[in-house]
């Protein structure tokens, strides 16, 4: 789960984490009085949406005038921020976070997340802050700088002086980047994060650490643990059908093509969403229906793929191992006619009582396609999708 | 001979009673496996299924000679269980749950080192020896016994290889569903390497998908050490970056844990892979 930058700081500053001084706002007025209140000469406005490279597409505006933050909140609140983790719709900016501007020496970088190869919680940092961190990772590997925290002794100062070392803070200061990354290292085990990053994090003229930008991930695994957490949740930023498709344990993700899928297991989901593409078509979507599958969960999934309106057919690719395929056959049959599926349906089942469900599929009058191996599916759902 | 389970492997079920793990079980026993008993806390002294129901699982091995243990209990009761296995002396346990937070993972993972128990899963289907032992939700009936060893990311994958070589007539030795999960017990090359040393094992099919590094790492270890033909598929070719394909690990991130880089690795590495999940049987059949 994501959440928006200015609760990321919110948190931050209850685990003692240096923040600049500010406030979010849903409208531009009170932006403007943010400005007054916080007083000083110069402004940045940030655009709250869920989705990273804002400043490249005017997500991000520093001012100079206070009439200015009223204007450049004004330019943001209610339209949709199109960046390159978005799709081409964008998101919606519903809130702005207004800040005080401070003089930067120098932007650096810090982050912590957990290492599946090393199975280790690691902290990533860089002395080159404010940039697209995955880039310099790969053309400057040099420039990046780990440390791995064993679970029994948690982080260790050594490893904070280490970092301190690397990233060429010193005398005070080091003590200072201490406490954030212990903050950053007790917000994350306490609220089971996925990833915490601050980039940039910056040392003003007067010395002082803050970060300027904040972003946490939770792992979605752990979030029914954290209420506290899960109330931050923005379904405005997020995909409609997505939030839909979890309240019937459904595993739905949207893609841009025109072919349908309805899979068991999110392997096989994968699986045929490649096969389709192999064949020269192209999937609208990823979906898991999960093991377990009965007649409201497939309606629902029905339901869902039909809500894309660019999808022209749909490949029901079955699994029936545990749940048996005249179970399954039965189902989509029901499924179909309650919601009036008209576009073709190819159906691949296999596994138990295989026959029996490729029977129940067969001159039903319906538009269904019963396919006798997978393969022959794929190519015949592209077939009936390209001559809509 | 098979890896890790056989005929006379004995079993015990963590969370027996329950719905997943009662269904589960009477699935085992038709099968053959040697389901001895399970564990469910407060249940102790009562019969289920036929077979004894155990406090702790500790009361469980003592009474039954159990060396392995597969695991129905709900997200957040699972680390708890696999713990309490380990520290009973369980050797193999299999850990069906999905929905494990992964810090609760990573700190069993920690504690589990030096212990020498064996984790399979979680968020697997499990392992089976066909004709001899069923851990897990696999349907046994599309199984054969035979010559070549599976080894999966997924569970439905691991089904469609199974049922590629069932019909080239070409069977199994041990199919192992390693999970899902980021962070997780055995992995690639822990059953890799026990496939190279088994005898009945002829043939390799490994199915990985995106996300992490280990298809990489197995893929320089089988050009370093495994001398039997392999034959890979990698899903996730079409999945877009940073996006969780319902399988909490398999995500793209960064650029990293991509299938083209995990398919070129293979390769590299002179490994047959598959570009449809449907080529698997017959690529595995042509090696022989």
């Amino acid at each position: 789960m994501n959440i928006h930058e200015y609760q990321a700081k919110q948190l931050f500053e209850s685990y003692g984490i240096p923040i600049p001084e500010g406030r979010k706002t849903s409208t531009a007025e009170e932006a403007q009085e943010i400005a007054n209140e916080l007083g000083g000469i110069g402004w940045v406005v940030k655009a709250q949406v869920h989705a990273g490279g804002r400043g490249k597409v005017g997500g991000v505006k520093v001012v100079d005038n206070i009439k200015d933050v009223l204007e450049r909140s004004r330019d943001m609140l209610g339209k949709r921020l199109v960046t390159q983790q978005t799709d081409r719709l964008g998101l919606p900016i519903h809130s702005v976070l207004v800040e005080k501007q401070y003089p930067i020496k120098r932007e650096l970088y810090l982050s912590i997340l957990i290492e599946r190869e090393s199975e280790q919680i690691i902290f990533i940092a860089s002395l080159a802050g404010g940039m697209d961190i995955e880039a310099v990772a790969l053309d400057t590997p040099e420039r990046i700088i780990t440390v791995k925290v064993n679970p029994s002794t948690g982080l260790m100062a050594y490893q904070c002086r280490q970092i301190a070392n690397e990233l060429e803070i010193k005398g005070l200061q080091v003590k200072a980047l201490e406490k954030i990354m212990k903050g950053m290292y007790r917000l994350f085990i306490e609220n089971d994060a996925s990833q915490i990053e601050i980039n940039p994090l910056i040392e003003t003229d007067a010395g002082e650490l803050l970060a300027l930008d904040a972003k946490i991930n939770f792992d979605d695994n752990a979030i029914a643990l954290h209420p506290d957490i899960l109330a931050m949740k923005d379904p405005s930023q997020e995909d409609d059908k997505e939030n839909y498709a979890q309240q019937y344990g459904l595993n739905y993700i949207t893609l841009e093509g025109n072919i349908g899928c309805m899979v068991n297991g999110a392997g096989l989901a994968m699986a045929t969403m490649d096969l389709v593409k192999l064949k020269g078509g192209m999937p609208a979507n990823f979906l898991d229906v999960g093991g377990g599958t009965n007649v409201e969960k497939v309606c629902e999934a029905f339901k869902l793929i039909l809500s894309d309106h660019s999808v022209k057919a749909v490949l029901v690719n079955i699994f029936g191992g545990i749940v048996h395929c005249d179970v399954i056959a039965a189902g989509i049959l029901a499924a179909i006619e309650q919601i009036h599926v008209t576009i073709p349906v190819v159906v691949r089942l296999e596994g138990t009582n295989v026959e029996q469900g490729r029977a129940l599929l067969r001159n039903t009058g319906l538009n269904i396609f019963p396919a006798d191996d997978l393969a022959h599916a794929a190519e015949q759902v592209v077939a009936l999708a390209e001559a809509v | 001979m098979s890896i890790l389970i056989n005929k006379n492997t004995k079993v015990i079920c963590q969370g027996f009673t329950g719905k997943q793990g009662t269904f589960h079980s009477q699935q085992a026993l038709a099968y053959g496996t040697q389901l001895v008993g399970g564990v469910t806390p407060e249940r102790g002294g009562e019969i289920h299924l036929g077979l004894p129901v155990f406090n702790t699982v500790d009361d469980a091995v003592k009474n039954t000679g159990a060396t392995a243990s597969v695991i129905y209990v709900p997200p957040y009761y699972a680390a708890d269980a696999i713990l309490e296995a380990v520290d009973a002396g369980i050797k193999i346990i299999v850990c069906i749950t999905e929905g494990i937070p992964v810090l609760q993972m990573l700190r069993v993972k920690a504690a589990m080192a030096g212990t020498g128990a064996l984790l399979i899963g979680p968020n697997c289907p499990g392992i089976i020896t066909p004709g001899e032992c069923k851990i897990g939700i696999m349907p046994g009936k599309i199984h054969l016994p035979g010559s070549i060893g599976i080894v999966s990311r997924s569970g439905t994958l691991t089904y469609e290889s199974v049922h590629q070589t069932t019909q080239q007539g070409l069977g199994q030795s041990t199919c192992v569903g390693i999970g899902g999960d980021p962070i997780h017990g055995m992995n690639f090359v822990d059953v890799l390497s026990r496939f190279q040393e088994d005898e009945q094992t002829k043939g390799i099919v490994m199915v990985g998908e995106i996300g992490g590094g280990e298809e990489e790492d197995a893929a320089d270890y089988i050009k370093a050490y495994v001398t039997k033909p392999v034959v890979a598929y990698i899903a996730g070719q079409t999945a877009p970056a940073d996006k969780r394909m319902g399988h909490a690990g398999a995500i793209v991130t960064g650029g990293k844990g991509t299938a083209k880089g995990k398919i070129a690795a293979l390769k590299n590495a002179g490994i047959e892979v598959c570009l449809s999940p449907t080529d698997i049987g017959v690529a595995m059949k042509a090696c022989f």
